[in-house]
């Protein structure tokens, strides 16, 4: 059944924007556990997701909640969970789960202070690694971070099409402030955004294979109770999902499962780029800050200081080949993080040797200004 | 708590009913006048030596071979009571007449 | 209802996965394969189509047994077979979704989930196979060990007390709690089917040998020796409301044990959905 808003220009919150995106791409299934600041999805998919035939469950825990919406979406129904910081780290077993089974799913972290109960209703950007390598073993990450309430709504639409297209469990980072603040937002009409569903099989039944290497790297995906009663583990498997201990098979799965992602990683780079062409420094944010960094930019421009602004929307995979072109003839990158310095490792890995790094980081659970962060580009310019 | 279902009385089985019940698997039964079906298929394939079909067995109808596998060595002793492949972890045995 | 006596023999066959390498990878004379072709009479028996069933496992000896079996099959990671089948049912609720997990990965690690879908009522029929022990891991002692046994993380005999399963279960609200014996495999093919066959959170504890570690830590002897002591110290339900008690000495109860109705919910679920169509209808 459809998921109708009633008015496109809509007064929203992050959060809630995160909901109507969901709904927007087809999510019709919701398993969460409360925890401040990621609650009101939770709250909202309660309320909107019956009213679309979808069903919505507060699950015990969040392993919980990250195994039942896997399992749904192994029904052949878009599904989604809504964490923050401590509820992101109790999924990542079974992330690592969703990642080897390819089951598409969507996990959103609005971030809080970190780490353990850290600061619940204040922001932070420290669990940017964590969304790469939380979870044990080697695993390629997509994630996604918007900077606006009508970002939270596209980004989700985003986050759920990367989920089908790769058959991957993807990670969308927001944070306690975006997911809290209220922007005016005009919905997109059903059919503006594009929505991708999974592609299903059309073979006969002997010959489906739930994991096979194709050429794409990305397997068709029948749903359970289609006729193709297929078999999913979370050791390591063949094409049939057999557990497997053959090294060739073993290194055929990784070697899938990493390339599914790296090969066609332009496809899922979103890169907001400004006024870099004739920067000799460029500004590198992503989510809140990014909204102070542009307007430290502009600011150092009415100075006439040749300031730009990058801020990835894709984090990961981290835009290597786009960001060594754009650095390629800027004096000065600074990378400005509200954590310890995260973003700011990869950044002095990709940055080619004429670019100088610098860093400008918070973490004591209030936001960058942008007079702070225009301070700093006149010191580091 | 809702509380539990009423206690269901076991009905007692007839005399009569009990009688058609054996003579009901006589009939389907017909290896002991030695023509027919061998009680039992064995797919030794499969099986691990666990040695239940031989102890379970009331009639005594297994011998183990030499690696402790069953040998249906007294088939017209069998009588089809279903123990031992309804215990079988490996599937080995699968009965003709039921 | 129970179910009217065994079915034919070799229906086990049809519901094997060719593609799988047999014999399974069980120890000899494991109870686990036993319950294995239980599930599969049940399931039989019910007339359930092979596409409409979910078998979904945890990890441990018990939970390599849906790979074998020709459903939808999902092996999920160690403790949250229950999560996993939870989002099965409520997503696609056409489907008969079965857990077989252990003593182990459904009590341990597993319980803050067997508890919660007991509450929930959902309909899922959990098969618990109980046999005392980590068996995959080794031998180690599970919430269910007996006080003094001996495992090999409890060299000087346990000092913990093991859960009963089916009063856990019967107190988190499931609506079906019976427990067999893979001795008893007749009277475990009605349990399970009583199970599949009741509209909620139905829980079979099958008790089952693991001689490769409980019965040599604790000296009770091979698999034939264990499957006797089941068969000494089982005492059907219906028997024991009728003995003294002193007959019920060093006993555990099989068959039945709680069977209540209760609303189902994917069922209410349902309601509210079709609440909402019927206003968009006016």
């Amino acid at each position: 059944m459809p998921h109708r808003i009633t008015s496109a220009r809509k007064l929203m919150q992050g959060n809630e924007a995160c909901v109507h995106g969901a709904l927007y791409a087809g999510c019709r299934f919701f398993g969460g556990y409360p925890i401040t600041p990621s609650t009101e999805i939770a709250e909202g998919m309660a309320r909107l997701l019956p009213k679309c035939g979808g069903h919505f469950i507060q699950m015990e825990d969040e392993i919980a909640s990250m195994a039942s919406i896997i399992g749904a979406s192994l029904t052949g129904t878009k599904s989604m969970t809504a964490t923050s910081g401590p509820g992101f780290s109790l999924m990542q077993e079974n992330i690592g789960y969703a990642y080897i089974t390819e089951v598409p799913v969507v996990v959103v972290n609005v971030q809080r202070g970190g780490p353990s109960t850290g600061l619940p209703t204040k922001i932070a950007q420290a669990d940017t690694m964590q969304a790469r390598y939380g979870t044990h073993g080697d695993y390629q990450a997509i994630t996604v971070a918007p900077a606006s309430v009508r970002e939270c709504f596209e980004q989700t639409v985003k986050a759920f099409n990367f989920a089908e297209r790769f058959r991957t469990p993807v990670t969308m980072l927001t944070d306690e402030v975006l997911g809290h603040m209220r922007e005016m937002i005009t919905i997109p009409e059903s059919g503006e955004l594009e929505v991708v569903d999974r592609e299903k099989p059309d073979v006969p039944h002997e010959w489906y294979h739930h994991f096979e290497i194709t050429p794409t790297l990305v397997s068709p995906m029948a749903s359970m109770g289609d006729g193709y009663r297929y078999h999913v583990t979370g050791l390591v498997h063949d094409q049939d999902g057999f557990p497997t201990a053959n090294p060739n098979e073993i290194k055929a799965k990784m070697d899938k499962l990493r390339n599914k992602i790296v090969r066609f990683a332009d496809e899922v780079t979103q890169l907001d780029v400004e006024m870099v062409d004739d920067a000799g420094i460029v500004v590198f944010a992503y989510g809140t800050t990014a909204r102070a960094a542009r307007q430290a930019v502009h600011m150092a421009r009415e100075k006439r200081i040749r300031a730009g602004l990058i801020r990835p929307i894709t984090i990961w995979p981290f835009p290597d080949d786009q960001l060594r072109e754009l650095l390629a003839h800027v004096r000065r990158v600074l990378v400005v993080e509200l954590n310890q310095g995260q973003l700011i490792h990869e950044i002095e890995r990709v940055a080619p040797k004429t670019c100088k790094v610098a860093g400008l980081t918070r973490y004591d659970g209030e936001v960058l200004n942008p007079v702070e962060i225009f301070k700093r580009i006149l010191e580091v310019k | 708590m809702p509380d539990e279902k009423p206690e269901e009385v076991p009905v007692k089985k007839t005399a009569a009913e009990k009688e058609a019940q054996t003579e009901d698997k006589k009939i389907k039964y017909s290896y002991q006048e030695g023509k027919g079906l061998p009680p039992l298929n064995l797919y030794l394939h499969w099986c691990k030596a666990c040695n239940i079909c031989i102890s379970f067995c009331p009639q005594k109808v297994f011998d183990p071979d030499r690696d402790g596998r069953p040998i249906v060595a007294r088939p017209e002793k069998c009588t089809q009571c279903a123990i031992c492949w309804l215990h079988c972890p490996d599937f080995v045995i699968t009965s003709n007449y039921k | 209802m129970m179910a009217d006596p065994i079915q034919s023999s070799n229906v086990t066959y049809d519901y094997l996965r060719v593609k799988k390498r047999f014999p399974n990878v069980w120890c000899a004379g494991c109870g686990i394969g036993t319950v294995m072709g239980s599930i599969i009479r049940a399931i039989d028996k019910m007339g359930y189509s092979k596409d409409e069933v979910a078998l979904v496992s945890g990890i441990g000896c018990s939970s390599r047994l849906p790979v074998y079996c020709d459903f939808n099959t999902l092996h999920t990671t160690h403790g949250r077979a229950i999560a996993f089948a939870t989002g099965v049912k409520l997503a696609k609720p056409s489907l008969k979704v079965i857990v077989v997990t252990g003593d182990g990965d459904g009590l341990a690690i597993g319980g803050n989930h067997f508890i919660h879908a007991c509450r929930r009522n959902i309909d899922i029929t959990t098969v618990l196979i109980n046999n005392q022990i980590y068996g995959m891991t080794g031998g180690q002692c599970s919430p269910t060990t007996p006080h003094d046994s001996f495992a090999a993380t409890a060299p000087y005999g346990n000092m913990e007390k093991g859960f009963d399963p089916t009063t856990l279960a019967k107190a988190a609200g499931a609506s079906y709690v019976a427990r067999g014996t893979v001795y008893h495999v007749q009277q475990l093919d009605k349990l399970i089917y009583g199970g599949l066959n009741k509209k909620g959170f139905a829980m079979v504890e099958a008790f089952s040998n693991c001689h490769t570690y409980y019965g040599r830590l604790n000296k009770e002897g091979d698999a034939v020796a264990m499957l006797k002591l089941m068969k000494e110290h089982a005492m059907p339900v219906k028997a024991a409301k009728v003995l003294p008690p002193e007959k019920l000495e060093g006993k555990f109860l099989t068959g039945v044990l709680w069977d209540v109705e209760m609303p189902e919910y994917c069922e209410l679920y349902q309601n509210l959905i079709d609440s909402f169509q019927e206003k968009d209808k006016e």
